[in-house]
């Protein structure tokens, strides 16, 4: 009895153990207010088993972005169909559900697979069934099919619930998005990593590995570079990095800071901070003829730009209160206003895709947390309760925030929806992990 | 056995050394030559059983400001209060040791080093690093170290000396370094 114990403990040690997600999401609060789907397992039309399980991709993404809780597969009264054909409404006239989500994947080739999905509407299916029979097109949301290969599963699982996801809330979906992050393993001989995975952690692939700190990667808009800071050659300076080919170009490299890059909204130019005249100020770069344009001027810290999606404004930190507080600057103008006066501090702030409201780390009490302001009104939310919290990124549809914050000790990400119902964790494998950016829709 | 007996006295002797190699606070004056007076009346000849006395030399007052700037000099950190690079009474007296030495030798050339703790974002930290590398520069060139002498670099919350992310390991981080 003893050993069985012990060997339920191992197994239960190895099965909790990441396998392939060097970052595996926690889900830590607000499963109870998400919607429930139905994600009926895709039904393998060919020979031995089925090489990887699509919908097991669009489950955890579903469940993931925090609006969806889908059903325990046990639960379903109908498995093993694939076509709304095959779906009996009045068997699902109990099933507390707003849609269903069923497909199928059948070999197609050489490593090529033919791979189709429908979503059911069930809340007008059980209505109709209550009515009486009807033609089952009548509640079919959405109907798609493509031919992918097996290294493509994931990114396909991604698509479906992207289609799902904005069917069902209006919203784009962010699952076919990456992440850049910095992992720092101390005690290696180059200790610091930039990173980028799927937004879900899978696929990690590390971009450059450095003695020196790297800093602040942020992605240009059509998510093909990287811009970030290396001390590689023992000072700060901005590279712009493409994530295929591997080129890498040195944009600034002054006298003291170069730091907190960020793409333009046309890709055309950097905003970033130079303390190259005394004070740390914001600067646009024109990354083809590395033209600089100065546009703050103060004695205090000015820092951490972020674009408003028109590029004619940013905000951006600064000490110029007395204490870091957030500013919008009109590039034209050069016209500075004053955003934030709750709460001691506010810094690192980033614009929501859709320009109406600003994501932030607030000090109040002494700690650190994300916030959320809503531009027009002003109205200032704490979204975490978490510790240190720092780096912010907002996904590029304006539902999650990844962020920067220490568990157990250790610097790890964590997501928190925009309305702050819905959190998470990414645990990381190994080392600290920090700066996180999440990528533009891909 | 005489080998074995020379063994243990060296465990004995080396963390003492050990010991006094660290002392380095400002009280290490005495210290340095209080140790160098005990060496001298220890030492014991192995043959014909005589044994000889001395006493520590006797230091002008520029000689011992000398020694003295030599010990503080060992100690190549600075340590600030949170959210502030202003340069601490306490520091002042190692500032002043580096400076004295930075100004004998024009041609050394020292890189200073600001660092900050992790609260805050990396960012501003970066800006908040370079204020405190710059209050020591500025320190230094107040003193009459040349410009060309000093370069800066600013880590931020990159490089923590320590990892616990309590109160004390913040105030260990937020530092500036001199680095020679």
């Amino acid at each position: 009895m003893k050993t069985l114990g012990k060997w339920l403990f191992l197994g239960l040690v190895v099965m909790s153990m990441p396998a392939r997600a060097a970052l595996d999401i926690v889900i830590t609060e607000g499963v109870d207010a998400a919607r429930p789907i139905a994600v009926i397992p895709f039904v393998w039309q060919g020979q031995g088993p089925m090489p990887q399980q699509i919908s097991d991709v669009v489950m955890s993404d579903l469940a993931r972005s925090g609006t969806f809780k889908p059903l325990d597969e046990l639960s379903l009264p109908q498995t093993n169909i694939s076509k709304v054909s095959q779906f009996v409404a009045k068997d699902w006239s109990n099933v507390g559900a707003e849609a269903v989500v069923m497909g199928s994947v059948k070999p197609y080739g050489d490593d090529q697979y033919l791979v189709k999905f429908e979503l059911v509407d069930l809340v007008k299916a059980q209505m109709q069934s209550n009515a009486g029979p009807q033609s089952s097109n009548e509640y079919l949301l959405d109907s798609r099919e493509t031919v992918v290969s097996l290294a493509q599963f994931r990114q396909y699982g991604h698509r479906i619930s992207d289609i799902v996801y904005e069917k069902l809330t209006g919203t784009r979906g962010a699952f076919l998005t990456r992440i850049a992050y910095v992992v720092v393993k101390h005690g290696e001989k180059s200790p610091y990593h930039l990173m980028i995975s799927d937004y879900d952690g899978h696929n990690e692939k590390m971009l450059l590995r450095s003695p020196e700190p790297l800093m602040s990667p942020s992605w240009s808009p059509d998510g093909s570079k990287l811009a970030y800071v290396s001390f590689e050659n023992k000072k700060a300076e901005v590279f712009i990095q493409n994530i295929y080919t591997q080129s890498r170009a040195k944009i600034t490299s002054y006298d003291g800071i170069n730091g907190a890059p960020v793409f333009s909204p046309d890709g055309k130019k950097l905003a970033l901070t130079l303390s190259k005249d005394g004070q740390p100020e914001i600067y646009v770069v024109d990354i083809e003829t590395k033209a600089l344009k100065r546009v703050t001027n103060h004695y205090a810290i000015d820092t951490e730009a972020s674009w408003f999606k028109d590029g004619k404004s940013l905000i951006f930190t600064s000490e110029r209160g007395g204490r870091p507080q957030i500013y919008k600057v009109t590039l034209s103008s050069g016209k500075v206003e004053r955003l934030t006066f709750e709460g001691e501090w506010n810094l690192g702030g980033s614009v929501s895709p859709d320009g109406r409201s600003m994501i932030f780390v607030n000090r109040t009490n002494g700690k650190f947390n994300i916030a959320r302001m809503d531009l027009e009104t002003r109205f200032m939310q704490v979204l975490t309760s978490t510790r240190l919290d720092e780096s912010p990124s907002v996904a590029p549809n304006g539902t999650m925030v990844i962020y920067g914050t220490t568990y157990q000790g250790k610097q790890v990400l964590a997501a928190v929806s925009t309305d702050g119902r819905f959190k998470a964790r990414l645990p990381a494998g190994q080392g600290e992990v920090k700066s996180p950016s999440w990528s533009p829709f891909l | 056995m005489d080998l074995n007996k020379l063994f243990k006295a060296m465990l004995v002797a080396i963390p003492m050394m050990a010991i006094s190699a660290c002392s380095s606070t400002s009280d290490s004056e005495t210290d340095a030559t209080s140790s160098n007076s005990s060496t001298n009346s220890g030492s014991e000849l192995a043959t014909g059983g005589v044994e000889t006395g001395g006493v520590a030399p006797v230091l002008t007052p520029a000689e011992q400001q000398r020694i003295k700037y030599q010990e503080l000099r060992k100690e190549h950190i600075i340590y600030f209060d949170f959210d502030r690079s202003s340069v601490s009474a306490q520091f002042a007296e190692v500032l002043q040791a580096h400076g004295e030495y930075l100004i004998e030798h024009p041609n050394v050339r020292v890189m200073i080093e600001g660092h900050a703790d992790e609260r805050g974002t990396p960012e501003y930290n970066i800006a908040l690093g370079e204020r405190r590398a710059k209050a020591v520069a500025k320190f230094l060139q107040g003193m009459g170290v040349l410009p060309s002498q000093m370069s800066i670099v600013s880590y931020g919350e990159e490089k923590p000396l320590d990892m616990t992310r309590t109160d004390d390991g913040f105030a260990v981080n937020r530092r500036a370094v001199l680095v020679y």
